[in-house]
């Protein structure tokens, strides 16, 4: 689904990864873990195709097309979703309005009909429960006046609703309470499926312990650096980053 | 007293009125146009009134007001560059019959057609607009059955005895209403572009709700199938009784085309005692093209006077079109507890000037006002607010609140907010909040990552920050102003 062959990418003048490859299946989770910094952040912004983030080298492919080519919200219709490590707010925008206008932005980019607004509520009903989102949440600006966690269960809620195939989830779990990350990690499992992925980008094993990855990779200065199953996060928790070769 | 002033039995506001005819905030004028020359003098004036079948005293009141313009000094001031104006060489009735015409819509501005297209205005709407040779008369089939509709709209009207009707037909009609108060709120010599517009104004709308009457519709349903006369130097008298309340909403989300350059309004509203007046503008005059050539300057005096106790008027303006825009429209708060609000979205691009803001005249007890301004500037224009509040010694209690937001997109483009601030009573409450913020890339980036192209981000972005006003529109225009204010940004953004 997702190729990364040996990208390099600055952030202004500045070279943060330094060739990073990466293969990620339909049907996989794999969890990216590393130091502050190393550029976990900067990978996620590259591949959802932020301004300001240039490749100087490699390819980047999902599902057979050149990702690097699309503008952001052509890899969004195309069924790549980052969730933000630090969402961002719209004043005067409702999440409602603002997930309603992405949802059919997105479905018109793929030549989808628009969904009718009973169905959005509709939908809007069962993920918003799932997350513990109430309405009167929902119908203020996108993002305004919710707190850390909040958020972050936006980003959950929001990546239940336009349902892509790969899931770029960056530190999602960081902020949360300790329900709301068993929630967000539920809503997580639901997403999975055999036709999609999930990219989780984390600092600890708790979320590792309620969504189990496939792969577990480090990532240090701008490489992945180290690829094991899920008892390598077990001992990076034990032994931290001081041991892998950078 | 003056004729003008007579219908005034409120001193105070009467002066208030008076001094407000002093303007502050000018402008240079002295045009070259490249019209034929025709010009304007009394028999111009004459002229007009006697094509309209005025009465006696209209003549009149025009050549007064014609002979008072003739003394005024050119304005000059506020932050507009305006290239100089030459009234002798302008047409002041319907311009000649060859209008410059388009042969076919291939032949308009392609940024225009994509406008049209992006507003989804059917085709034939599209040739009237634009002045599409031979369109108008297509377009009259093609809208026939909305003439049919708003031959139903006159007839409800009339059973509850709302009074509407174009200001030249209302002048023969009802001419003891139209005399009694046209000019009593923007006397003659108010300002220079007023004055002018006494002198020769073409034509306008009348509306009167009389005692109790709550008009049955938004006027605004009436007025957009009938828009085809708005016209260089427009006229609006309207009058809510005790208890009356009307919802009128004038302009057009479709850029529209005018060989007349200069266009100089006149607004006046009159609320009685509990009467409530909502005032609504969608302006998209055109705005010149991505050079800054071409474009109408507008001109426009709105004024109402809250006369009675509790009354309140609402003047709510998106502004996105012309290449000079020039208007305050104001309210003098006479009335005990009475109300005044303005809530505004100016947008400026390319080489877009505009100059607007309210004046809040606060002179009866316990009056409040409530200014909500958005200016959003794009490409290298330029976006003022200006704004008074003042508060009158035997102002009471009286309150302002004002907030005046300003969006930045590019760095090329000027925000400015001016408030003038006058307190004559110690016991007024007076609150001012002013920002001025970018379009960050973090929010572009967020929208656009869940699946917004570039300018539908920024359009999203854009109608946030305006929200406050855009809620205050008539549902259905809400939609197209929002629809509008994405188009009028196209291309703002990189
Ligand atoms: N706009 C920028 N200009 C210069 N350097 C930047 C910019 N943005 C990020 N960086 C640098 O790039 C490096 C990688 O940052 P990134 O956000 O990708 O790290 P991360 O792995 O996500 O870290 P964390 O675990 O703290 O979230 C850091 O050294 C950071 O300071
Ligand atoms: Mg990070």
């Amino acid at each position: 689904m997702l190729v990364i062959e040996n990208l390099h990418a600055n952030v202004g003048d500045k070279p943060i990864l330094k060739g990073l490859s990466l293969i990620v299946n339909a049907g996989e989770v794999h969890a990216i873990m590393g130091p502050n910094g190393a550029g976990k952040s900067t990978l996620a912004h590259v591949l959802a195709g932020r301004e300001g983030y240039t490749v100087t080298q490699g390819t980047a492919t999902f599902d057979g097309k050149d990702l690097l080519d699309l503008e952001p919200h052509e890899r969004a219709a195309a069924g790549l979703f980052l969730g933000f490590q630090y969402p961002v707010e719209i004043p005067g925008v409702s999440n409602l309005l603002f997930l309603r206008t992405a949802l059919n932005a997105q479905r018109r980019l793929r030549g989808e009909p628009e969904i009718s607004g009973a169905d959005f509520m509709k939908k809007v009903r069962t993920e918003s429960a799932v997350l513990g989102l109430d309405m009167e949440m929902l119908k203020r600006g996108v993002n305004v006046g919710f707190s850390g966690g909040e958020k972050k269960r936006n980003e959950a809620f929001q990546l239940g609703m336009l349902e892509p195939k790969l899931a770029l989830l960056d530190e999602t779990d960081s902020g949360l309470d300790i329900d709301a990350l068993r929630i967000v990690s539920e809503g997580i499992n639901r997403f999975r499926s055999p036709e999609r992925a999930v990219l989780l980008i984390t600092h600890y094993q708790r979320l590792l312990d309620h969504v189990r990855p496939d792969y577990v990779h480090v990532l240090a200065d701008g490489r992945i650096v180290e690829t094991g199953g899920p008892d390598l996060a077990l001992r990076l928790e034990a032994q931290g980053y001081e041991g892998i070769a950078a | 007293m003056t004729s003008e002033t007579e219908t005034l039995r409120n001193p105070q506001a009467s002066a208030a009125i008076d001094e407000l005819s002093t303007y502050k905030w000018g402008f240079a004028t002295d045009i070259e146009q490249d019209f034929a020359p025709k010009g304007l003098n009394e028999d111009t004036v004459r002229f007009i009134s006697a094509k309209k079948n005025e009465p006696e005293w209209m003549l009149e009141w025009r050549l007064k007001a014609y002979r008072i313009w003739l003394t005024l000094p050119t304005p000059e001031w506020a932050k507009l560059k305006i290239p100089p104006i030459d009234y002798q060489d302008a047409y002041y009735f319907a311009a000649p019959k060859a209008k410059p015409t388009l042969a076919s819509l291939d032949e308009l501005d392609p940024e225009i057609r994509r406008t049209y297209e992006k507003l989804g205005i059917p085709i034939e709407e599209q040739k009237v607009l634009a002045g599409v040779e031979g369109a108008r008369r297509v377009a009259v089939d093609a809208v026939f059955d909305s003439v049919s509709v708003a031959t139903t709209f006159r007839e409800e009207l009339k059973r509850a005895g709302v009074i509407f009707l174009s200001i030249s037909e209302a002048m023969r009609e009802y001419p003891d209403l139209v005399r009694k108060h046209l000019g009593s709120v923007v006397p003659v010599r108010d300002n220079y572009f007023a004055c002018l517009n006494a002198a020769v104004f073409s034509d306008g709308t009348f509306v009167y709700v009389p005692k109790g009457v709550r008009c049955p519709m938004e006027l605004s349903t009436y007025f957009r199938i009938n828009a085809e006369n708005t016209g260089q130097f427009e006229r609006t008298l309207i009058i809510a009784e005790e208890g009356a309340y009307v919802s009128y909403l004038e302009g057009c989300t479709a850029p529209m085309r005018d060989e007349n350059q200069l266009h100089a309004a006149v607004v006046e509203l009159i609320a009685e005692t509990d009467a409530e007046i909502k005032y609504s503008t969608v302006q998209n005059w055109y705005p010149g093209d991505k050079d800054g050539k071409g474009g109408i300057y507008n001109f426009v005096t709105k004024r109402a006077l809250c006369r009675g106790a509790r009354s309140k008027v609402s003047w709510t303006q998106v502004e996105t079109g012309s290449a000079i825009t020039w208007k305050y429209p104001s309210c003098v708060l006479a009335g005990e507890d009475s109300v005044g609000e303005f809530y505004s979205v100016a947008v400026t691009n390319n080489y877009q000037q505009a100059d607007t803001g309210t004046k809040m005249i606060h002179l009866g007890k316990g009056t409040t006002s409530t200014i909500i301004s958005k200016g959003i500037s794009a490409g290298r224009s330029d976006n003022s607010y200006r704004g008074l509040v003042r508060i009158g010694p035997s102002a009471e209690g009286a309150r302002n609140f004002t907030q005046c937001d300003s969006l930045l997109i590019g760095d090329k483009s000027g925000a400015h907010t001016i408030p003038y601030i006058e307190v004559k009573n110690p016991s007024a409450i007076i609150e001012h909040e002013a920002t001025t913020s970018k379009i960050s890339e973090d929010q572009k980036f967020y929208a656009m990552s869940r699946g917004l192209n570039s300018e539908d981000a920024v359009a999203l972005i854009v109608n946030g920050f305006c929200k406050e006003v855009l809620q205050q529109l008539p549902m259905e225009f809400a939609v197209e102003a929002q629809k509008l204010l994405g188009i009028s940004l196209e291309g703002s953004v990189g």
